[in-house]
């Protein structure tokens, strides 16, 4: 049995992580590691870094080609996936599915929470994008909390 | 504190304002809107009893909220009886609370005599499996008869606002209640190319003897709140009657504030009320997952859910959205008993052991005003029965499932079924297992278009769904149904 079956809550070594270069230039984290027949996120990429053989297999993101657009954060049923990109002086940039009352809007400091919904950080929102009725909020926040903060309170 | 149950704002429903309606509940003058059910309205207000039971006079309240239990019957304009769950408020209806067993009303049955009506394909039920079952058969050129008791279609799938899994077929990264539009728009469409009969706040009642070839059934309309009956004479018809919520044995169980998951979701998703203020969710399954993430959505607090299994049952990306919004999950535990005077107060909870006993000494109090409870749901196939299939009790479907072979067909020439009422699934296969009764049952009866290639694609669409670890019950239910139906056959 697996941790996160019991808690609900992964952690890293359940991931499979891109490395310094490719977080610079900005990357999809797709936090999906149960075999769901679903494949939205194959359909929406524009570059072909997401495939998948069958629709019951986990998709793998291509590191290299994936440039961190977020097409497919708001496609994906789960809300399972995340943008991260390191920017300069120890800041990251993480773009997160948000679908709660108050919408943030951008230079709002928000409350940054990892994935138990502890409290991180307090952080600035610098991107806020509505897509259906998903909204997609990216947020500055220290690069070492980048793999742990994946949702916000505002 | 009746207003404050009104979602005012919703990040994914837009609910609109409507016109307020003027009614009274035992003399009382109360407000509703257009679109309430009674009992929503009643909710809204702040009423949580609704009846008593017959024994010990214990509170009864909302449990189901889709018309399939008999905790909400009042009496309205004088007549007994009413599922005010499912029955429309209207300007300056009189409810009343009615004592225990009711005279039966004069004004219930309107004098006339029945009226009858021939289909080719009556379909009973208007949930995903239902409306494309109809959509199907009347695209094949049957004449269809669509009944539903709700007071209008949908079923559950009005009550989805989360984005659906699947592919593009599927329409994967849509939300039930989008697709449920779409549907609604099609059958719409049918309808006023006199495809599609369509009769809403409609029970099919019973199976009746009928002609050679023919099936007979009768079916009551409300109109008002009197009824009229039809006779229905079909040559085929499809069963998509969905399910009912599991109860869960504990003290306290029947107290108003203790519902089903369905009855949750009703509330706050169809008629924007909000069921409390804070909830205890039970069982970790993708329903209970799904409606703790949308009671939050609805601005309403989840203490935490309590599994009794050592494991989440649903998809881990349902329990990381609550997990990452500060809800715990914990497994190996669940309800002990529900306290309160005439509305839930509070539970307790308790740790189970390896074997699923309570561990004494865990206990744990917990301030809640609801328990929703989210334990499974069990076929609803009283019809089906009486209409003298062959049933099996088939654990990984939910409990007794009429037998059927892989069109959907049971064990009586022309009698099909469905979706959760062929055994306990999700909603994106009931609309294929929809369609697949739909053309099928058209196809027997002389009508194709193109029905053998759509046929042969909808079973492998299902078939795929099904391939994953996530599909292996609905995959053993259906294969002992297979194995049964060789024995008998």
């Amino acid at each position: 049995m697996k941790e996160y079956e019991k808690t609900g809550v992964l952690s890293l070594k359940d991931l499979r992580l891109p490395n310094e270069k490719q977080l610079e230039k900005g990357v999809a984290i797709i936090e999906c590691v149960q075999h769901i027949p679903c494949n939205p996120c194959v359909d929406a990429c524009p570059f072909d870094a997401i495939s998948m053989k069958d629709i019951n297999d986990l998709p793998v993101v291509d590191f290299d080609k994936c440039v961190g657009c977020g097409q497919c954060i708001s496609v994906c049923p789960g809300l399972a996936i995340f943008v991260v990109k390191h920017i300069m002086d120890g800041k990251a940039l993480i773009s997160i599915p948000y679908e709660f009352l108050p919408v943030p809007s951008v230079n709002d400091k928000v409350e940054a929470l990892d994935r138990e919904g502890r409290f991180v950080d307090t952080v600035v929102v610098k991107k806020v994008v509505k897509k259906g009725k998903t909204w997609v909020v990216t947020v500055l926040a220290n690069v070492e909390d980048a793999m742990n903060i994946r949702n916000i309170r505002v | 504190m009746g207003a404050s149950l009104r979602i005012q704002n919703h990040p994914i429903i837009d609910f609109k304002q409507k016109k307020k309606i003027t009614f009274y509940f035992n003399r009382r003058k109360l407000e509703g809107f257009e679109g309430d059910s009674i009992a929503s309205a009643l909710y809204a207000n702040g009423v949580k009893v609704f009846t008593k039971s017959l024994r010990y006079d214990n509170p009864r309240g909302f449990f189901c909220g889709i018309g399939k239990c008999a905790s909400c019957l009042m009496r309205v304009n004088g007549i007994p009886n009413v599922r005010t769950c499912i029955a429309p408020l209207k300007e300056n209806i009189k409810v009343e609370t009615q004592e225990k067993l009711p005279a039966l009303s004069s004004a219930e049955f309107n004098k006339q005599h029945k009226k009858t009506l021939t289909v080719d394909l009556l379909v009973v039920g208007a949930g995903p499996a239902g409306m494309c079952s109809s959509i199907e058969a009347a695209r094949q050129g049957a004449s269809v008869l669509l009944v539903d008791e709700n007071m209008d279609v949908g079923g559950q799938l009005i009550k989805q606002t989360h984005k659906f899994f699947g592919s593009k077929q599927e329409r994967a990264g849509t939300r039930g209640i989008e697709i449920a539009e779409e549907l609604k728009k099609e059958i719409k469409k049918l309808q006023e190319q006199k495809k599609i009969n369509l009769m809403v706040n409609s029970t099919v009642i019973g199976y009746y003897e009928g002609e050679k070839g023919k099936h007979r059934f009768g079916v009551v309309k409300r109109k008002g709140y009197s009824s009229i009956f039809y006779e229905v004479v079909c040559r085929a018809v499809v069963f998509s009657c969905g399910a009912m919520e599991n109860m869960l044995l504990f003290p306290g169980n029947d107290l108003p504030g203790v519902y089903g998951a369905g009855a949750v979701q009703t509330l706050m998703n169809v008629y924007g009320v909000k069921p409390g203020n804070r909830v205890l969710m039970v069982g970790a399954g993708n329903v209970g997952l799904i409606v703790s993430y949308q009671l939050l959505q609805a601005g309403v607090q989840v203490d935490r859910v309590v599994e009794a299994a050592p494991v989440i049952g649903g998809y881990h990306v349902h329990a990381a959205k609550l997990r990452r919004c500060g809800v715990p999950i914990y497994t190996s535990y669940s309800v002990k008993e529900v306290y309160g005077r005439n509305c839930v107060e509070g539970a307790v909870v308790v740790k189970l052991d390896e074997n699923w006993n309570p561990i004494e000494g865990t206990e744990e109090k917990i301030k809640c005003d609801t328990v929703c409870l989210a334990v499974g749901l069990t076929p609803s196939t009283r019809l089906l029965s009486q209409a003298g299939v062959e049933m099996e009790f088939i654990p990984e479907a939910g409990g007794y499932v009429a037998l059927h072979n892989r069109f959907m067909e049971t064990t009586v020439d022309n009698i099909y079924v469905a979706g959760d009422s062929s055994g306990i699934e999700e909603a994106s296969t009931a609309m294929i297992e929809g369609k697949i009764a739909g053309v099928a049952a058209s196809l027997k009866l002389g009508y194709n278009q193109n029905a053998k290639k759509l046929l042969k694609q909808y079973l492998e669409e299902l078939d795929r769904l099904r391939s994953g670890p996530f599909g292996e019950k609905p995959r053993i239910a259906k294969e002992k149904i297979t194995k049964f139906l060789e024995k008998k056959t």
